[in-house]
């Protein structure tokens, strides 16, 4: 009890307790506050080297507008399931079933439209229905059970893929079948050329799909609760926030996205293949670590995956186009993962 | 002053017991605020007193016992029934939310919409509002003499951050503040500047509880002073009857309080 320095503490009366003088600080630790405060200067960074390098090495024709909106389509499944994979991930978790259920959507969709044939706009939203369902599977053992994300959806990662392979009697939907029976489905693989440049609308809907979910996140109370929860969850449920239907809500959301995925798989490649998409769980996290989100959550932007992304798409292109070994596209991007995390950990110490 | 006025308390707890396990952390304790007091809570580590104050909130609802706000029962089951009644809380070690900036912080959980379609249909917040509301009622409260409020919540010190959440309380607060232990992180400066909070607050006739356990500051702002000891109201006494060697002692158990003359249960002043 410190009762002889009462006068001291009357004495000092005054003064502000937040005045906010700017310290003498390193270059290092300079840097890593600003990384800390823009997570998205790393990333951005990241994808002006690598433009610049492949430029250096390859020349025109990396930077050709064709070759580049190419980069665009190559990376658009990855682009949507990492929109889901962020969400997720801001909220400390992880989702390793989305590429399961990306592919069980797309299956869905296949075979109530051709198989069944019901028509297109319908099979489309069960499709999209079965995401939410497989999204709120995983937010239910999730919240409800508390068990860990990471077990949990390597589980339903299983199960999904399973149930996949089933429904789809692990055969393939033609292309041509598709066409000419449901061609909705393959709305996303309708191409245009502009300025040079070929877009998809696949491509169109990654662009309004990252639009809308950073107006969410950053322009509506739910986007501060999902940043809340990954945060602090302690703080942010004595803030009033029910963190459980905060959680919940994410994988609802992060399954629906994957649907829309799926209708942008099958649109990419034509067909319904129960087979297709199998790298996008990775791809994924790969995209979102490169973005600067922090696995630890509550720490990211969205707008950070895209140009995560985008990373991939350019190494995978670049080094493609130099005629590098596919090998050697493996080793960059685990590479590059590398990297975050660990700068993850260290903007972490600010 | 009319006839001596019977006072009800504003905030108050009766017989709360909440067991962790074997642990019991609250043993039939009462608590009892009066409207426009400054009330503290003194007792060792691990006498019950976060305990108590979650009871009370719905941060960690009693197993039994019952709350009432104004006369009337409310039992909250959450901390967000407590804080929709007008009950702000600056919990012990937990206030804030690191990677949010200040005015989402002060906004947390009662964010505020755009008027019309944008908020109405789009759920839009309304940055700007919050923001110049955030601002407002910091340097109203001379916590802030900041240009950004935009800055992340884990960019200040310590004080800093418990600066934030006692000014999000003294600024929401409709009916009573709650702080526990408010100024264990601040320096000297800063737990000055709270405790000169504490007494704004109350001048504008807003009850608070103050957990605390530097003395000196007990002493100096309180009205009352509930001492809990192992779960319970062992005793309420006032500054202007106990020195702080006494209090300390009823604290400890080394002093009976039924043996001080002034007894072991101080009521507020004008009530009977
Ligand atoms: N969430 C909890 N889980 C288990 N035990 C708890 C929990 N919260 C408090 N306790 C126990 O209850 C007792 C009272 O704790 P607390 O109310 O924090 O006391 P104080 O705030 O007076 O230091 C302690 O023995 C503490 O260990
Ligand atoms: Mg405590």
């Amino acid at each position: 009890m410190a009762t002889d320095n009462f006068e001291a503490v009357a004495a000092s009366a005054g003064g502000s307790v937040a005045s906010f003088e700017p310290e003498n600080v390193s270059l290092g630790e300079r840097t890593q506050r600003f990384l800390h405060n823009y997570p998205t200067a790393a990333p951005a960074f990241v994808l002006l080297m690598a433009v610049a390098f492949f430029y250096a090495i390859i020349g025109g024709k990396f930077l050709d507008p064709f070759n580049l909106s190419l980069v665009f389509q190559q990376v658009t499944i990855i682009g949507m399931i990492g929109v889901a994979q962020t969400l997720v991930i801001l909220t400390a978790g992880i989702d390793l079933s989305v590429g399961a259920i990306m592919v069980l959507c797309s299956v869905v969709m296949g075979r109530t439209a051709i198989t069944l044939g019901l028509p297109a706009e319908l099979a489309l939203m069960l499709g999209l229905l079965a995401g939410a369902v497989c999204g709120a599977i995983n937010g239910f053992l999730i919240t409800r059970l508390r068990l860990p994300p990471f077990i949990t959806t390597l589980g339903t990662w299983s199960i999904f893929f399973a149930l996949n392979l089933w429904y789809s009697e692990s055969e393939t939907i033609r292309s041509q079948d598709i066409a000419a029976q449901a061609p909705l489905l393959q709305f996303m693989g309708i191409s245009f050329e502009f300025l040079g440049a070929r877009f998809t609308t696949g491509t169109l809907s990654l662009l309004a799909l990252f639009a809308g979910m950073w107006y969410a996140l950053n322009h509506t109370p739910w986007g501060r609760h999902v940043y809340a929860t990954g945060d602090d969850p302690q703080a942010a449920q004595l803030a009033g926030i029910n963190t459980e239907k905060v959680l919940l809500s994410v994988y609802i959301v992060a399954g629906v996205i994957c649907a829309f995925a799926a209708w942008t798989l099958i649109g990419r490649i034509g067909s319904v293949s129960p087979q297709a998409g199998q790298s996008a769980n990775l791809d994924s996290i790969t995209a979102v670590v490169i973005g600067g989100t922090s696995l630890f959550g509550g720490r990211g932007a969205i707008v950070g995956t895209l140009i995560g992304a985008l990373v991939v798409g350019v190494f995978r292109n670049g080094l493609a186009l130099a005629g590098v070994d596919v090998l050697w596209q493996e080793f960059s991007i685990g590479l590059l993962i590398i990297v975050a995390v660990a700068v993850d950990q260290w903007i972490r110490r600010a | 002053m009319n006839a001596v006025t019977k006072l009800e308390p504003i905030l108050k707890g009766r017989n709360m017991v909440k067991r962790y396990g074997r642990v019991t952390a609250l043993d039939h304790s009462d608590f009892d605020l009066y409207p426009g007091e400054v009330l503290a809570v003194i007792g060792d580590n691990g006498a019950g007193k976060s305990s108590l104050i979650k009871a009370l909130t719905g941060a960690a609802p009693p197993d039994i016992g019952d709350v009432y706000l104004a006369g009337a029962l409310v039992n909250f089951k959450n901390p967000m029934e407590g804080r929709l009644a007008g009950i702000e809380t600056v919990y012990q070690n937990l206030a804030v939310s690191p990677s949010l900036n200040i005015a989402d912080n002060l906004f947390l959980g009662r964010e505020l919409l755009k008027p019309g379609f944008l908020g109405k249909w789009l759920r839009m917040l309304d940055h700007q509002k919050m923001e110049q509301i955030a601002r407002d009622k910091l340097s109203e409260l001379g916590l802030l003499t900041i240009q950004s409020i935009n800055q992340a919540v884990e960019t200040l010190s310590g004080g800093q951050r418990q600066a934030v959440a006692v000014a999000r309380a003294a600024a929401f607060g409709s009916k009573v503040v709650i702080m526990d232990e408010p100024t264990a992180a601040l320096g000297v400066k800063e737990s000055r500047r709270v405790l000169d909070l504490i007494k704004d607050v109350r001048n504008r006739g807003m009850p608070v509880v103050l957990i605390s356990h530097n003395m000196p500051h007990v002493w100096e702002v309180a009205d009352r002073i509930h001492v809990h000891r192992l779960g319970k109201r062992h005793a309420v006494i006032k500054p202007s009857t106990h020195t702080m060697s006494e209090g300390v002692a009823i604290m400890t158990g080394a002093m009976d309080p039924n043996d001080h003359p002034a007894g072991a249960y101080a009521l507020p002043a004008g009530a009977m």
